[in-house]
């Protein structure tokens, strides 16, 4: 009796599981492992003619990525974004997080449906909103700019300020998003641990630094991942609103592999451009898992 | 339960949305033929094309347009992923491209048969684009190539009645307006993200840009050499500035203040200066050929423009070919060119008095007459973008000539490996390898 | 007195934060109304001088918008009806059913969550070509229908639901796909619909995707024919908002109208994860 229930209900575990199974290995799996074997190809505009062209080229498309001047500013410009771009929406996220959870706070609410808008947004339409927004001589955030004497900043036009304008947006588009995040972790601690050291004496500072930050620990590890990993896969902000440019200050490596692979048509190493990507994120989130376990230890 | 329920026929009611989005098509009867056309000549076209329709009741043509700035990247995903429409507008430096792609139809047997359509009646350098190896795959719908835009004011004061023909004199014309204008303003804008300027002059000096079966860049080698040194040369002096089209941001205001007295540029603009420049500018400004680097003869210029092709996975080729030769007609290229300011490919349409009057076109006249064509090979188009890369940062400070220059060859000669190997793959295979005409 | 003025402080940081962040919604709903050009002047305005519907019309009358509304809000339900069915099926089966494999297929599964969709997205172009998916509805949809982070989701919630219900609901002769129906998804209810709104979201804002896969504009969704067409009225600024409003407004409501469960989901989800 028992026997038969089991296999009844492994058969059916692996009835329910089948679709996703299927679709997840045809469409996904497959995919990654073949896109792993194109990139030890030379797959190009020939090879789509001909396929009789295709060559297996070894590690060729890696080596020739980091001899790619291109690419090594694409990395560059990727991590500027991550590195720069990451902690700055964290933090926003987290005190945007502590301003509408504190305490004597009215319309708590409505203030967090405020901060989550631009989340829901379409990345397409606000990056078309903001380049205009950022124009040297329409724009808003120059006549902003202009009231407390700043001369008008060549925005997106300008090699230097192009990626923090880039950042800016990010930052506008996702804090919202992480701020939940924090929110659900900062209501998770007990009230008592307050309670507690508000009797031994401590300060509101002390209080912030010795319950709520360590209590924070795991959210904020899961918010530096999710974060980091969007982050790497910066396109859309480029794609709409500067083409990568000027001088490729704003090319991210996944714009630079949407180039190589969709407008020059060399698969091999554009694939090659999104495995050394897939290696780096995974060795990112490695260390950042690492560093948070070190520290809570 | 309810929720299962509502959520299945929530999905049952959208697929049969999607099966009827697909369903959407021509009336019976009737063939649909799909046209690929970009920017602002795919809303132009719309007119002629409803004029054919009446003509050909039994054709309906569905336009598409594109915006230039992802027309590449969409024929060639259209082609990989076989949704080539039936005909499609092409730049003509891509032609190359897409026949070796096996993409595009050969158009021999079909001009053969055509009554109307002849190559003779085009200008031969712009046909020439079209036919690699012999072999015609496009017909040119309208032309383009660049000259400059001039104030003739400017240049009159700088003591220069009309426009120098030789690199030399031309440079000193700029500088005499330089020495006039002052360091706020300057005598010509060469856009530094545009690589246009830098691949005409680099052809002026004789450079073929490619060498070797362009199977290697010629970028370090003297003529091009020469060219660059010559086009780094305007910024250094402070000539021309160094920013680009975004920093300009309105070229017809900057125009029509002084900041440039000169601009190379190409026949839309002929349409756009004259709407947007204020009216007591008008008669002061000009167009002229461009200058070469000894005299008038060497001041070749791109043979641009875009061709009309046919793809290979039409069902409705004949349909397809209706169409082109309609667009060919010297009366329809005439009415495209008062719609969209293209010029005409046809020549006969030139004898429109409009366009056989203006001095302003004569120059695009004379200057289509010295059109050369770039190298014919797929991989031109990211060719050029890696000039332009190299150009802008020589031009914005961040590199010097030499080292953009050996960075160019070495870039494009890796770009170009495979079209090496294929080139030595077939020369082994005893086919021959024919040389490369411009 | 202290308490006061650190509460009035609070409050200026939170209005002056929510301005910041509105700024740019309300300037697009603004200058979506304003006349041709009127956007472009110096020195800049805030509002229209007098309000027109013209862009809107010529959205819908001349550039064909509701076909791209239409595309968008398809594809949205497909995908989002389709993977809340195959990973709630599957999400349940592995937190509840008793399977040999269970625990090392869904390790696997979790491993793969790290791999960017950008990695298999190449290969996966040049298979559906071969199977004829490109430039379909379809090809659109698919890499959508079934994703591990929503079956992690709605196993973990899931994982909660007391085995007696299931046992008692067998002793009954129940099968599992009619357990799973009468039983579970009633109790999955909060997790779907947070799901539910996310992958619509996602689905309705995803960009590289379907201007990869689409060539022919008939079947091009809200934000590949917004970028397109900057690409052609960049000078329109006014008609650009008026696209980038409608845009966004469907999501914008949807996200208003479940913003409770959807704003609770998150969190636990957060939390649990």
């Amino acid at each position: 009796m028992k026997g038969w229930v089991e296999r009844q209900q492994s058969r059916a575990a692996w009835a329910f599981l089948s679709p996703a199974l299927l679709l997840l290995g045809l469409f996904f799996f497959l995919p990654v492992v073949a896109g792993l074997a194109l990139s030890v190809t030379d797959f190009d505009i020939y090879a789509i003619g001909d396929f009789s062209t295709v060559r297996f080229v070894g590690l060729r498309n890696y080596v020739q990525a980091f001899t790619n001047p291109v690419f090594g500013t694409a990395l560059r410009n990727t991590f500027y974004f991550v590195l720069v771009g990451g902690p700055l929406s964290v933090f926003t996220s987290l005190g945007a997080a502590l301003l509408v959870n504190a305490p004597l706070v009215r319309f708590r609410t409505f203030f967090r449906t405020v901060f989550f808008a631009p989340v829901v947004t379409t990345l397409v339409a606000v990056a078309i909103v903001w380049r205009y927004l950022y124009h040297p001589s329409y724009g808003l955030l120059n006549l902003a700019l202009g009231k407390v004497g700043i001369h008008p900043i060549d925005w997106l036009g300008d090699p230097h300020w192009a990626m923090p304008s880039l950042i800016l947006l990010a930052v506008w588009k996702n804090f919202g998003y992480n701020m939940l995040i924090f929110l659900a972790g900062l209501q998770s601690i007990p009230e008592e641990l307050y309670e507690a050291s508000r009797l031994d004496g401590a300060t509101a500072a002390g209080r912030f630094r010795h319950i709520t930050l360590p209590s924070l620990g795991p959210t904020f590890l899961f918010v530096a991942v999710m974060t980091m990993i969007g982050h790497f896969q910066l396109f859309a902000e480029p794609y709409v609103m500067t083409q990568g440019g000027p001088l490729k200050s704003t090319t991210s490596v996944v714009l630079l592999m949407y180039q190589e692979g969709f407008k020059w048509w060399r698969l091999g190493m554009a694939s090659a451009f999104a495995f050394i990507l897939f290696m780096i994120m995974l060795a990112a989130t490695w260390i950042q898992m690492r560093l948070q376990r070190a520290e809570a230890s | 339960m309810r929720l299962s329920k509502g959520l299945g026929a929530l999905a049952l009611g959208a697929m049969l949305a999607a099966g009827s989005g697909c369903a959407r098509g021509p009336a019976p009867g009737r063939v649909e033929l799909r046209f690929w056309a970009m920017g602002r000549e795919g809303e132009v076209v719309q007119e002629l094309v409803a004029d054919f329709e009446k003509l050909h009741p039994g054709i309906h043509v569905r336009v598409q347009q594109i915006p230039w700035s992802a027309a590449h990247e969409k024929l060639l995903t259209g082609h990989v992923g076989g949704s080539t429409p039936d005909i499609s507008q092409l730049g003509n430096t891509w032609i190359a491209e897409f026949s070796a792609l096996n993409a595009v139809e050969p158009l021999g047997p079909w001009l053969e048969r055509s009554s109307d359509c002849n190559p003779d009646s085009f200008f031969a350098g712009i046909f020439d684009t079209n036919r690699l190896e012999g072999v015609v795959y496009g017909v040119p719908w309208y032309v383009d190539t660049r000259l400059l835009f001039y104030r003739r004011d400017l240049l009159g004061e700088a003591g220069y009645a009309s426009m120098p023909t030789n690199w030399k004199d031309w440079r000193e014309a700029m500088r005499a307006i330089k020495r006039r204008v002052g360091p706020k303003r300057f005598a010509i804008f060469l856009p530094a993200n545009e690589p246009t300027q830098a691949e005409i002059l680099g052809l002026q000096a004789g450079s073929t840009l490619l060498k070797d079966h362009d199977s290697r860049g010629a970028f370090q080698d003297p003529p091009f050499r020469r060219a660059f040194d010559f086009y780094i040369g305007l910024f250094r002096e402070g000539l021309a500035p160094p920013v680009g089209n975004s920093e300009i941001a309105n070229v017809y205001q900057e125009f029509a203040k002084g900041t440039f007295a000169m601009y190379i540029t190409g026949p839309w603009n002929l349409g756009q200066f004259h709407d947007q420049l204020p009216a007591d500018l008008q008669g002061k400004w000009a167009t002229a050929a461009l200058p070469g680097p000894e005299g008038p003869e060497g001041g070749v210029s791109l043979a641009g423009g875009s061709s009309l092709v046919m793809f290979r996975g039409s069902k409705h080729k004949a349909e397809a070919w209706q169409l082109i030769e309609y667009l060919s007609q010297p009366e329809q290229q005439l009415r495209f060119y008062h719609l969209s300011g293209d010029l005409p490919a046809r020549r006969e349409a030139w004898r429109d008095t409009a366009l056989s009057a203006d001095p302003r076109f004569r120059s695009f006249g004379v200057q289509l007459g010295r059109a050369v064509s770039t190298p014919k090979i797929p991989e031109w188009e990211n060719v050029i973008a890696k000039i332009q890369d190299q150009a802008e940062s020589v031009i914005r400070g961040a590199a010097s000539t030499d080292s953009a220059l050996a960075a160019l060859d070495r870039e494009v000669n890796v770009l170009l490996e495979k079209r090496r190997w294929l080139l030595e793959r077939r020369r082994l295979s005893g086919q021959p390898v024919a040389e490369a005409k411009r | 007195m202290r308490r006061g003025f650190g509460r009035i402080l609070l409050h200026v940081a939170l209005v002056v934060g929510a301005i910041l962040t509105l700024t740019p919604l309300l300037w697009m709903i603004s200058a979506s109304f304003m006349a041709t050009g009127e956007a472009n002047s110096l020195p800049p305005r805030l509002l229209p001088h007098s309000p027109t519907l013209e862009h809107y019309v010529a959205l819908f009358a001349r550039l064909d918008l509701s076909r791209y509304l239409f595309n968008s809000a398809l594809n949205a339900t497909l995908v989002t009806t389709l993977s809340l069915c195959i990973n709630g099926l599957a999400g349940y089966a592995f937190a509840k059913l008793r399977f040999g494999g269970r625990d090392r297929v869904f390790r696997t599964l979790m491993a793969a969550l790290v791999i960017p969709a950008q990695v298999g997205m190449l290969p996966l172009f040049l298979f559906l070509k071969y199977l004829g998916l490109v430039n379909t509805t379809w090809g659109v949809i698919i890499p959508g229908m079934c994703s591990i982070f929503g079956i992690f989701m709605i196993r973990q919630y899931a994982l909660g639901i007391p085995d007696e219900l299931l046992d008692a609901a067998r002793m009954d002769g129940a099968g599992e796909l009619r357990i799973f129906r009468t039983v579970v998804l009633p109790l999955l209810k909060p997790i779907l619909v947070t799901l539910a709104v996310f992958t619509f979201l996602g689905t309705w804002n995803d960009f590289l995707w379907p201007l990869i896969i689409l060539s022919d504009d008939a079947r091009y969704t809200l934000p590949v024919a917004l970028a397109n067409l900057v690409g052609e009225h960049v000078g329109d600024t006014e008609l650009m908002m008026a696209g980038s409003v409608l845009t966004i407004l469907p999501v914008m409501v949807l996200f208003l109208v479940l913003q409770r469960s959807y704003i609770q989901g998150v969190m636990a989800g957060s939390v649990k994860g």
